[in-house]
């Protein structure tokens, strides 16, 4: 693995936000938009019932800000790739000489510069809004965070991996992918309001245990660390099916001649 | 008698049914630029993809500063470079930023130096604060040649590098690169539909139809063997007549 390579490529996404602020603005709009429809509307939903709603407010925002982890985890990957795909860079790419390794691990680079702005962002806008503070979770953060960056990762390789052989037709997975497994992830309720088929398939993914994880914090205030370990094994998992759905799908395209067809469409 | 930069034997890729390329071999020796014509459709491309590892070949084998290509890819991609009228450097980026990432990629010992002395060279310095994406085809055209020879490369694989430029610069283009190579001894595969470029800088030229090789020479020795006066007039009776040209070089032979 050659870091300065990984730091070349690095430079060569950020170099996008740094030239461009709207790409900036464009990567906090989003998440800031998402943090006030939840937030208010569960400020409404509680001036409107009578029930207990103390932890309410915090499962959400705390949901809300987790699932942009992953979320934007997954976007580092799929969205450096397309960038490359837009600006009909990646024959350029292709041809030098990059390692895959190192070039996913420029991707996670990305992933976590981004995740890192996003969440610096929607704590800040958490705590003024709806007096939520984030770090309360204090270093449990960082398990919780990792596991689902990991994921995030993974569901990054393999919407690219998609794209590599489906090309231009398969672009929309890299914003559907995350959103196929939402349903199951169980991120703004508990995976029992799910039906029993449902539960079974909810408990395969890593990021079910860490949205339980997160309520069973802020309820009961203690770190459930089987939770952890099990989304670090199906992590593990995950991990290795994208790396291999990607080395398979790239080893195919090669194969049928499409990337050049996806890097010049 | 020096080993060839380029060595390819029997290289073959079929999509299915349909042969794209068929049997193909062909070398290059150092310093020399080699011309790869034919009409579109020909197998330029799929070949030098194939050369540049963006293809697996169906069979065949291509051998690059003597090694393997399959097995050792990303170090002789580190000694070779590529430029093509399709591949573009991101839009959104200005020339220097484009420039100081493919430096970092090619593992350029002074990026700085190297860039700024490429930029001087191929008359684009007064543009490096400029989006590429504002460029000119000219000017775009430089800058690809600029990332082309930032790892000062052995062997260079050209994909129609004048396309779409007026005649002006591309005479510019074509003597630059020429001139590199003499100072280089650098080794180009060079694809074109322009004959001016042909004839003005490569050493020998293939001819491919079908993604057979038809004829292989120099010039001179082509425009004789089908008794034409332009490598053009030679290209059109290919074009237009491949299977029986083929045929009749078969019998020939």
């Amino acid at each position: 693995m050659n870091i300065g390579i990984i730091i070349a490529l690095v430079q060569r996404y950020s170099f996008l936000y740094l030239r461009n602020p709207i790409r900036g603005f464009e990567l906090v709009f989003w998440p800031a938009m998402e943090l006030l429809l939840w937030g208010f509307l569960t400020m409404y939903i509680q001036k409107q019932t009578s029930g207990d709603f103390s932890n309410f407010i915090r499962f959400l925002i705390g949901a809300t800000i987790f699932w942009d982890v992953l979320f934007r985890a997954q976007m580092g990957v799929s969205i450096s790739f397309l960038e490359d795909m837009w600006t009909r860079n990646l024959l350029n790419i292709f041809v030098a000489p990059i390692r895959k390794r190192e070039y996913l691990a420029a991707m996670f680079c990305m992933g976590v510069l981004r995740v890192s702005i996003v969440v610096l962002v929607m704590s800040i806008l958490a705590w003024f809004l709806y007096a939520f503070n984030l770090y309360e979770f204090s270093w449990n953060l960082i398990p919780f965070f990792a596991m689902l960056m990991v994921f995030g990762f993974s569901l990054g390789i393999i919407s690219v991996a998609l794209i590599l052989r489906w090309g231009q037709a398969a672009e929309s997975l890299a914003w559907a992918v995350p959103f196929m497994i939402q349903p199951f992830s169980a991120v703004f309720y508990s995976v029992d309001t799910l039906p029993k088929v449902m539960q079974t398939v909810a408990w395969c993914f890593p990021s079910t245990y860490i949205f339980e994880g997160m309520r069973e914090l802020v309820k009961t205030e203690t770190m459930n660390w089987s939770a952890i370990w099990m989304s670090a094994f199906l992590n593990a998992a995950f991990l290795a099916f994208a790396a291999g759905i990607f080395i398979w799908m790239f080893a195919k395209a090669r194969k049928l001649g499409l990337l050049t067809k996806i890097a010049t469409q | 008698m020096s080993i060839p930069v380029l060595k390819i034997e029997n290289l073959t890729k079929t999509f299915g049914d349909t042969v794209a390329v068929d049997s193909v071999s062909l070398a290059i020796k150092p310093g020399e630029i080699l011309g790869l014509l034919g009409a579109n459709g020909a197998g330029k491309s799929t070949a030098m993809q194939m050369m540049l590892g963006l293809i697996q070949p169906t069979s065949g084998n291509i051998t690059i500063f003597g090694k393997d290509l399959e097995k050792n890819r990303i170090e002789i991609l580190k000694e070779m470079n590529f430029s093509s009228t399709y591949a573009n450097l991101p839009s959104n980026l200005t020339v220097a930023q484009n420039l100081k990432v493919f430096a970092g990629l090619y593992e350029v010992k002074k990026p700085k130096k190297k860039t700024l002395e490429l930029m001087e060279l191929f008359e684009i310095d007064h543009l490096q604060r400029r989006v590429t994406g504002q460029l000119s085809s000219g000017e775009s055209t430089r800058l690809n040649l600029c990332k082309a020879f930032m790892n000062d490369p052995r062997l260079l694989l050209l994909d129609e590098p004048t396309a779409s430029l007026d005649p002006d610069i591309a005479d510019k283009v074509r003597t630059l690169i020429n001139r590199l190579r003499y100072e280089r001894n650098l080794s180009i595969l060079y694809t074109s539909h322009n004959m001016r470029d042909i004839e003005t800088i490569c050493d020998r030229i293939i001819f491919l139809h079908k993604g057979r090789i038809i004829v292989e020479g120099t010039r001179e020795e082509i425009q004789q063997h089908f008794s034409e006066n332009s490598l053009e007039d030679v290209f059109i009776r290919i074009a237009r007549d491949g299977e029986l040209v083929d045929s009749q070089i078969k019998k020939e032979s």
